[in-house]
């Protein structure tokens, strides 16, 4: 029987002590497993859309650019599980604590940092959420972009990082960063705690799907959408491996915590509407 | 139930006390968290994503907290790694690094110990032997008269010194041993483990003093013999841990103290008398360990004597064709003794020596004996000991 194939991005090392172990894991429970890894998002987006692999383990952005090729295609995809944790994240601007900036309006002429260009948490998205307030990135405030692990959609926090790093220097007067990622740095001692004042927050999005398309065999994604909702956390086999990847446990698939990214993506001019690569400054 | 946190921060404290609630509670249960730190929602949201519980913040930005199961399910299948009291006979290889009595998560690592048998590696003097032997440590910069001043005759420092020399290649063997023994011993059996490192440290230290004594004078260290080496080889070769125990500690250390009793008598200056008087203590202990760790087992394993024999003979017939003690080793004795050249003097020596090895075979001999070997026994596998005294 050929094997269920998934695609996954090595953002980190552990990504192959994940996904090993999740391999052997699945393939005794009966489902024949195998993965792949990519260096990048969008290749594992065009093999999805291909065919060449069944699964694609996706940064919520890969999951645009999936939707909007597959739709353009006509072809049938959906997300098929995600992590508990991927549900209702929330991004922050911050400024430093001393600054003289009170309110969203005041970063007018002012610069703010973000992560990499194609970081959902810590640029899309708090770029969109500032053009809601009527703030223009580029126009009305200047971007100083952090490029760290560009292609990665994100999932490097180098380019966080540094930008949270940048504010504290004082080379910047705000910064962009996941709400989980700001707890992080503060006991990173990258954002000491109270060096840093809450400006304000996006509204709740949701992170990383297991995509599927209508290409894949539906009795192997059905196993393997059933296997995955049947990991324990009770159970010290596999919850490594969850601990590793984050989650507590897997759960369906939604897509209307993408919305914000959607409208952000279109307003950047990241993907076109049919999923072309648009962005004049990305090279994954 | 309502935490308010006041003006408290959720990474200097307040998470600890949001834990300090939640863990009082089942899964599913609400507790409402209230506070005026400006990140306090943004903070507690992302901890409770990260920690499987689920947060909800109303109108009035108080945080609903629904407590998650992942607390829970990671203790359900825990379990204790025995008692802190009792030695356990086997203790399984997961509870591996873990602190004997401590609540193991179920899962991590299996490591394999081949020594994780009670009766292979306990004594029950253990914990006693090793509350000692943490007590009586000793610090070479201050426990040895390093300033006093002396002068010996050319002769007398030269045969310090190839004592020396030949001192600290056996105290290198009596290190590696242990060293190498206690990685392989199941970490439940704390008290030999730490008694081994113990011993392994105090060897450590012998070979600093012993080499510090020789270079006391400004030479050069003195010879090492083939035989001499050959011998403590055949040590090293042993894999079994009752029969290395038996070798080194019973036989070898048990020979050496009555060597190092011989050096503080006979020592010509007050840095020598330190050091050997200093390791004597040392190596009584360590062969005290060697006879409570073998009683226990010969208590237990009836065929524990002809191994222990078959050990004596083995090794017996490796060395055979060796030429056991550095014969530089026994002149610097028997000068030792003597104290000068003049032929009394070294009439004396030559019967102190003869005294030194009547004493090694008779100290031998009990230890056999009180192992369980007849006299006549333990006097024909005495004899059968290396001629290298280690």
């Amino acid at each position: 029987m050929t094997a269920f194939t998934m695609g996954a991005v090595t953002y980190d090392p552990k990504v192959v002590t994940i996904w090993d172990g999740f391999r052997v894991w699945l393939t005794a429970a009966g489902l024949p497993f195998d993965y792949v890894l990519y260096s990048h998002y969008e290749r594992q987006v065009e093999d999805l859309i291909a065919g060449r692999i069944d699964a694609a383990w996706n940064s919520p952005l890969a999951w645009i650019r999936a939707r909007r090729l597959a739709e353009a295609r006509g072809l049938p995809i959906r997300a098929l599980v995600m992590r508990d944790t991927d549900r209702d994240l929330a991004s922050a601007v911050v400024v430093r604590a001393d600054s003289d900036i009170a309110s969203v309006d005041d970063l007018r002429g002012r610069t703010v940092a973000t992560g990499a260009v194609d970081s959902p948490q810590a640029t899309l998205l708090p770029l969109e959420h500032l053009r809601r307030h009527r703030l223009q990135p580029g126009t009305d405030f200047t971007v100083r972009r952090f490029d760290v692990g560009v292609g990665l959609h994100g999932d490097h926090l180098g380019g966080e990082r540094d930008a949270a790093r940048a504010l504290i220097a004082g080379e910047v007067d705000a910064a962009c960063v996941l709400d989980g990622n700001h707890l992080l740095f503060t006991k990173e001692g990258v954002l000491p705690s109270g060096s840093t004042r809450l400006l304000t927050t996006t509204d709740l999005y949701d992170h990383c799907n297991m995509t599927v398309t209508g290409a894949a065999d539906a009795s192997l994604v059905a196993g393997f959408e059933e296997l995955l909702r049947s990991m324990s956390y009770a159970d010290p086999a596999v919850r490594p491996l969850l601990d590793l990847e984050g989650l507590t446990s897997w759960e369906d698939g939604r897509t209307d915590g993408y919305d914000l990214l959607e409208s952000a993506v279109t307003a950047s001019g990241f993907y076109d509407g049919t999923g072309t690569v648009t962005a004049a400054e990305y090279r994954p | 139930m309502n935490l308010d946190l006041a003006g408290l921060a959720f990474d200097t404290g307040g998470r600890l006390l949001v834990q300090k609630t939640l863990a009082g509670l089942p899964p599913e249960s609400t507790i409402t968290v209230t506070g005026r730190n400006p990140f306090l929602t943004l903070h507690l949201r992302a901890w409770c994503r990260a920690s499987g519980h689920c947060a909800t913040v109303g109108d009035d930005g108080r945080v609903q907290i629904v407590k998650g199961r992942q607390d829970a399910d990671r203790w359900v299948r825990a379990e204790r790694a025995g008692e802190p009291d009792t030695v356990a006979r086997w203790p399984p290889g997961h509870w591996g690094l873990a602190a004997r009595g401590a609540l193991l998560e179920a899962g991590g690592p299996e490591p394999a110990y081949d020594l994780d048998d009670r009766d292979v590696v306990w004594a029950d003097l253990a914990p006693r032997l090793y509350a000692h032997a943490a007590a009586g440590q000793w610090d070479p910069a201050t426990a040895v008269p390093w300033d006093s001043p002396f002068t010996l005759p050319t002769d007398i420092e030269a045969a310090v010194v190839q004592i020396m020399t030949y001192l600290v290649e056996n105290e290198q063997a009596a290190l590696v041993i242990p060293a190498r023994l206690l990685t392989r011993i199941h970490p439940h059996f704390r008290e030999v483990v730490g008694l081994l490192a113990v011993q392994a440290a105090d060897e450590a230290r012998h070979v600093d003093v012993f080499t510090r004594r020789a270079l006391h004078t400004g030479g050069r260290m003195g010879s090492s013999s083939a035989g001499g080496r050959a011998s403590l080889a055949s040590l090293l070769a042993e894999p079994d841990f009752t029969l290395a125990s038996f070798l080194l500690s019973v036989l070898g250390e048990g020979t050496f103290v009555y060597l190092l009793t011989f050096l503080d008598r006979h020592a010509p200056d007050p840095v020598t008398r330190a050091v050997t008087r200093l390791a004597r203590a040392d190596e009584a202990r360590h062969v005290a360990f060697g006879v409570a760790h073998l009683e226990h087992q010969s208590a237990t394993d009836p065929t524990m004597l002809g191994r222990l024999r078959r050990a004596i003979e083995r090794r017996h017939d490796v060395l055979v064709d060796t030429a056991g003690l550095n014969q530089d080793v026994f002149d610097a004795l028997l000068l030792l003794a003597a104290g000068d050249w003049a032929p009394e003097a070294l009439s004396r020596g030559h019967r102190e020596v003869q005294q030194l090895q009547a004493d090694m075979d008779a100290g031998r001999r009990r230890h056999l004996s009180r192992l369980g070997f007849p006299d006549d026994e333990a006097a024909e596998l005495s004899a059968l000991h290396t001629r290298n005294f280690m």
